[in-house]
């Protein structure tokens, strides 16, 4: 049980140190640390280093292919800037002068080293020593290869709101085939139940209904509405996915969605998804007119039928037989390469905050109750009133940030809000001349447009408070308060506290996740946030991609937006479900844990740890194994394999333990730092 | 090159508990085997012998030494290198030599705890505060005894060893396998295994000879064997919150402690290839706790009350860290 | 001026959160001591209790783990493994004579440079205070063991 640097054979080593202008060698001496490895750092193997201005520049990748070609050398290691920006470069360099990618390794030494220390001597001595780490590490190097894992061309899209019909659309009219799935009886999401949309106020359903319909006819999409996915197999190229259809007891085989069923039952119910509570639906029942698709649903909680035994009013007038009661929940399985999940966000239930009275002041409205009141398909025909369906306001107040930017509830923006608001208020302009107080803590208004339709509504003579509103009460203090909703809210820019009194009170409330996204995510192998947004792979350079290849994110799913950013969304992930086809395969990263099966005693330790359900037990020889296009290389089974049996490509444990022991190879020999931040 | 033409055989006895000779006396019949392809010259428990005859043979002139016992102080360490001299093959024989074992267990311990321990505890009497004295001048001349190190050390850190045959003790029909093997090897019917390779023992962990049902693992709560009222007999103890080292312990012993219903202790050490025993166990017994919350995983481990006895029992004087910090800083 | 101790520590790091904070830190210029040697590992949980081992072996005098906070982790959940070993092998330590104050895990996103660059001054300093931890080089030039035998034990009454 020798110590490790004492029983590796000899690989010919080339170290290159970058100046990157002055980035580094401003604050590190390059060139000491060049000699430095090359003296220091002879007997493991280094025979040429070289310090450059800077490498990652087409001169300096020619000095490391010149090197690797004319010096023989088996193994580079480049002392620059962090791997996610060059890696690529300098692996790239390496396979262009025969020499495997992955036998390259690039030490950080600017955002580790001269970018964040000052003292020049002790920042040298680190350079050196993440050198000597980098050097020990590539000694275990081994060549490998991607992985290339060929895309089943159907792409599955988990939610029919507006980005997965937007995603659906694109994909199918490439000539792909897109299985969209949908919880509801319908698609069309929360944008179906909107009237007008910001800033442009054209109407929600004149620009959703004909895409609901391109995704209904189209040819290549196949629509599972009333469906859930219950689970997932596979793995990036090769997913297999099981699809719960719901029993609507209908056939949709035979259903014509002429609304007959509908018509005839006797059975009345608050809906409370589609009319956000604010209206009724039947048992059986078609969620809004322009539904896609158009068959129906027989609640079957709410059914006289399955309550009592009899009724079966649909049945009997049913012109083509469509009725089924005998219709049980149906699993389906597709193939799929991709997946997109665009499931939506759900609206903050504002009873949490009681001071605002929602659920106990009947005229205090959510944002979606106002979107059905106002529109012209909804339970009050677009006619803006009062809890008792008649009275017209003359006064309504407007409460931004409900739920959001409040940290008793959501830190986060909800994006939507404030353009809502305005949208709100316009519309109560427009169609009672009722007085709008709209209350707000920020106005954000970025984007295209949006800044010019809050210039509209303050012109059309909304009122604006600066100030959280503490409270919605009934109690009132004065004879003109009598009667109505007192807003109690600090006006924090004129510095004092008003009591506002309205006939009707909006809280535009926050965007929250699913209520059930963590399950969706682990059913998916993605990850939530903290706040429960499902996790992009990079917020900047990777918003739709998620870590686990081959599953994407499009929409509120991701975090709050508007329409045009999760139709943007949409289309995003569907270009790059697209590119994924089109290549036919992908390239992974072979960062991957291996079982050696002669070592594994099949404990099952490592059987739970995986997250993407890599790690499989053959019952029969009583041992692990572990599907590589499954495995994402966390390493995970690999440190908790107790028998040692787990191996990983890329950061193996003779990988790191050399890199320790390269990293303490360096001790603080030097002058005393007079800096320490 | 032997005296009647057999060759030579030595075994040793270093820091360790006898077990390993007695199971070598267990191989039975088999003894009979060693007398008949072998001339025992040195073997201090089974004949007599004085180191300087073993000093006055040639270098390289046993063939075969069986080396057990840790190497706790300098008679230890004195004839390991006179045997490493002497023989040709040399193998750590048994857990304290391979990896420090038991007496191991004393490197968390300063020599003065160590003391104390043997010459002042209850077991012993001792009113007049006795310690060993390494040098005494008597009349006579000056004595000494052979010093005590401060940290017990493995065989091979102390001189280069050829096999390792773990376990405490190996089981008796292992050291019988090993056995024939080497007299296969003399008749020319059989090759050396490569340097450094463990002998006697198998190639996976102790649950690939364990016949428990596994499952799955979750670990909400560890108990000790007494504190579990109905012991499933055919389900996995560590399922069954017993930390049983089977995971990690390479097998060789056929599974006998999980099979009568105990956990196994870990005696036969690592697996191939594994740079640290304990961590192996720390990593594995961490990755299943059943809990993302700190206090209740700080309560779960409250069960393991002592963690490097548990990880580092045979193992410690051969970890990573070898000694802890009142053994070597004292 | 006097000579202070100057710790050296290893930091492992998570490719996806805390290697990015340490890359957002250097980025942002925001300074911290040059203490610390950082590893990168593709998640916490690849963190192998033997590599904080190894690195006390190697003459850290301390070692500092960083994940994703909980929730956050790339791969789901593994940073949870990654807390369960660092407290179990923190308690196996310290009966090894580790200072539980020697080994530190911390919580950074991508996004928390400056906050990692704290924790690491802050480190550096706590593992200042508590002096060297000098675990002895056990090998000499042949691969022996070779610390004990000047500190043999010469007892006398």
């Amino acid at each position: 049980m020798k110590k490790q640097t004492e029983i590796e054979g000899k690989e010919r080593i080339g170290v290159y140190v970058c100046h990157c202008g002055t980035n580094i060698a401003g604050i590190v001496d390059v060139e000491d640390v060049a000699a430095w490895a090359e003296k220091e750092l002879g007997d493991r193997g280094v025979v040429i280093t070289r310090d450059y201005k800077f490498m990652c520049s087409s001169l300096g990748q020619e000095l490391i292919e010149k090197d690797i070609k004319e010096q023989g050398l088996t193994r580079v290691v480049v002392a620059a800037c962090s791997p996610h920006l060059h890696e690529a470069t300098f692996r790239k360099a390496c396979e262009n002068a025969g020499l495997n990618r992955y036998l390259c390794e690039l030490v950080s030494i600017r955002e580790q080293v001269s970018w964040v220390h000052t003292d020049k001597v002790a920042a040298t001595a680190k350079a050196k020593a993440v050198v000597a780490g980098g050097v020990e590490r590539v000694i275990h190097h081994e060549p490998l290869e991607a992985l290339h894992v060929p895309i089943h061309p159907a792409t599955m899209v988990v939610g029919g709101g507006i980005a997965g019909i937007q995603a659906a659309i694109e994909i199918a009219d490439a000539g792909f085939p897109v299985y969209l799935v949908e919880r509801e009886p319908s698609i069309g999401g929360h944008m179906a139940q909107f009237d007008k949309t910001f800033p442009t106020l054209d109407c929600a359903a004149c620009i959703l209904t004909p895409k609901m319909v391109t995704a209904g006819t189209h040819p290549n999409i196949k629509i599972f509405s009333y469906s859930e996915v219950t689970n997932v197999d596979g793995y990036v190229g090769n997913f297999t996915v099981t699809i719960r259809k719901k029993a609507r007891y209908v056939n949709e085989e035979l259903c014509t969605g002429c609304g007959i069923c509908q018509e005839k039952c006797p059975a009345k119910v608050i809906d409370d998804i589609y009319e956000a509570g604010l209206g009724y639906r039947k048992g059986a029942y078609i969620p809004f007119p322009q539904a896609v698709p158009k068959f129906p649903v027989i609640d079957k909680a709410n059914c006289v039928f399955f309550e009592r035994g009899t009724c079966k009013a649909c049945q009997k007038f049913c012109p083509t037989n469509a009725i089924d009661f005998d219709q049980e929940d149906e699993y389906v399985t597709v193939e799929v390469g991709n997946i997109i999940l665009a499931t939506g966000y759900d609206l903050f239930d504002p009873r949490q905050i009681s001071q605002y009275g929602y659920g106990r002041l009947a005229n205090v409205f959510t944002s979606m109750e106002f979107e059905r009141l106002s529109n012209a398909a909804g339970p009050t025909n677009g006619e803006i009133v009062l809890r008792d369906g008649v009275t017209k306001p003359t006064s309504v107040g407007i409460i931004h940030c409900v739920g959001s930017r409040d940290r008793n509830y959501n830190n986060y923006c909800s994006v939507i809000c404030c353009m809502q608001s305005l949208k709100f208020a316009h519309l109560v302009h427009e169609r009672t001349g009722a007085t709008v107080y709209n209350f707000y803590i920020d106005m954000r208004t970025a984007y295209k447009e949006y800044d010019e339709f809050y210039q509209r509504v303050l012109e059309e003579g909304t009122l604006f408070v600066r100030g959280k509103v503490a409270e919605v009460t009934d109690a009132a203090r004065l004879s003109i308060e009598e009667g109505k909703l007192i807003i109690q809210v600090e006006d924090t820019l004129a510095g004092v506290q008003r009591r506002i009194p309205v006939d009707m009170v909006v809280l535009s409330a926050a965007m929250i996740p699913r209520h059930d996204a963590h399950d969706v995510a682990h059913l998916f192998g993605i990850s939530c946030s903290a706040n429960g947004w499902f996790i992009e792979k990079h917020p900047k350079l990777d918003p739709v991609a998620t870590m686990t290849e081959g599953i994407f994110i499009a929409g509120c799913v991701q975090g709050p937006k508007d329409i045009p950013s999760s139709v943007a969304q949409g289309a995003a992930a569907s270009a790059r479900v697209l590119g994924r086809i089109q290549q036919g395969e992908i390239a992974l990263e072979p960062v991957r844990a291996t079982v050696d099966q002669s070592i594994c005693s099949g404990c099952r330790i490592c059987n739970n740890l995986c997250p993407f359900n890599a790690i499989l037990f053959h019952e029969d020889r009583m041992v692990s194994e572990i599907n590589a296009a499954l495995c994402q290389g966390c390493g995970t089974c690999i440190a908790a394999c107790p028998a040692g049996a787990i191996t990983g490509t890329g950061f193996s444990n003779e990988q790191i333990f050399a890199q320790i022991e390269g990293l303490m190879r360096v001790n603080f020999q030097h002058e005393k730092m007079t800096e320490l931040a | 090159m032997s005296t009647n033409g057999k060759p030579k055989f030595a075994m040793y006895w270093a820091a360790s508990c006898g077990g390993c000779e007695i199971a070598v006396l267990n191989t039975g019949e088999k003894i009979l085997d060693v007398d008949a392809n072998f001339e025992v010259v040195f073997w201090p428990v089974a004949m007599d012998a004085k180191y300087k005859d073993v000093e006055a043979m040639p270098d390289g002139s046993i063939l075969l030494t069986l080396f057990n016992g840790g190497i706790r102080n300098q008679e230890n360490e004195e004839i390991a290198h006179l045997l490493r001299r002497k023989s040709q093959i040399l193998v750590a024989f048994g857990s304290c030599a391979c990896e420090g074992c038991i007496p191991g267990l004393a490197n968390l311990s300063s020599t003065e705890q160590i003391f104390k321990a043997v010459y002042d505890s209850v077991t012993s009497e001792n009113a007049q505060n006795y310690r060993p004295q390494f040098h005494t001048t008597m009349p006579e001349g000056d004595i000494h005894i052979p010093k005590f190190y401060p940290v017990l050390r493995t065989l091979d850190q102390v001189v280069d060893v050829d096999y390792y045959l773990p376990g405490c003790p190996p089981e008796s029909h292992q050291i019988a396998a090993v056995i024939d093997l080497v007299i296969q090897v003399l008749n020319g019917q059989a090759s050396l295994p490569l340097k450094g390779a463990v002998i006697g023992a198998g190639q996976s962990t102790v649950c690939d000879d364990c016949p428990r049902q596994r499952n799955v693992k979750t670990i909400k709560a560890f108990r000790r064997i007494h504190e579990v009222e109905e012991l499933d007999p055919e389900l996995c103890l560590l399922e069954q919150g017993i930390p049983c080292n089977g995971p990690a312990t390479r097998n060789g012993c056929g599974a006998l402690c999980p099979k009568a219903g105990a956990q196994c202790i870990g005696c036969y050490g690592p697996a191939n290839g594994v740079v640290d025993y304990g961590a192996r166990l720390i990593s594995a017994f961490a990755s299943v706790i059943d809990s993302n919350d700190p206090e209740e995983i700080e309560q779960i481990l409250d069960q393991i009350p002592d963690p490097a006895g548990q990880f580092y029992r045979f193992n410690l004087a051969g970890s990573l860290l070898r000694a802890g910090k009142p053994a070597w800083k004292q | 001026m006097s000579e202070q101790f100057e710790p050296i520590l290893v930091g492992f790091t998570c490719n996806w959160c805390s290697y990015r904070a340490a890359d957002l830190a250097g980025t942002a210029r925001v300074k911290y001591p040059p203490n610390i040697r950082l590893v990168r590992l593709m998640c916490s949980g690849r963190l192998d209790p033997a590599f904080v081992i190894k690195a006390f072996a190697e003459g850290a005098d301390g070692v500092l783990i960083t994940g994703c906070h909980p929730g956050e982790c790339h791969y789901l959940e593994q940073n949870y493994k990654a807390l369960r070993r660092y407290l179990l092998l923190r308690r196996t330590l310290e009966q090894m004579g580790v200072e539980p104050e020697r080994l530190k895990l911390v919580w950074a996103s991508a996004a928390e440079g400056v906050k990692l660059a704290h924790e690491i001054s802050t480190m550096v300093e706590e593992v200042r205070a508590l002096g060297p931890l000098d675990w002895p080089r056990w090998w000499n030039e042949n691969g022996f063991h070779a610390v004990v035998e000047e500190q043999a034990q010469e007892v006398t009454a």
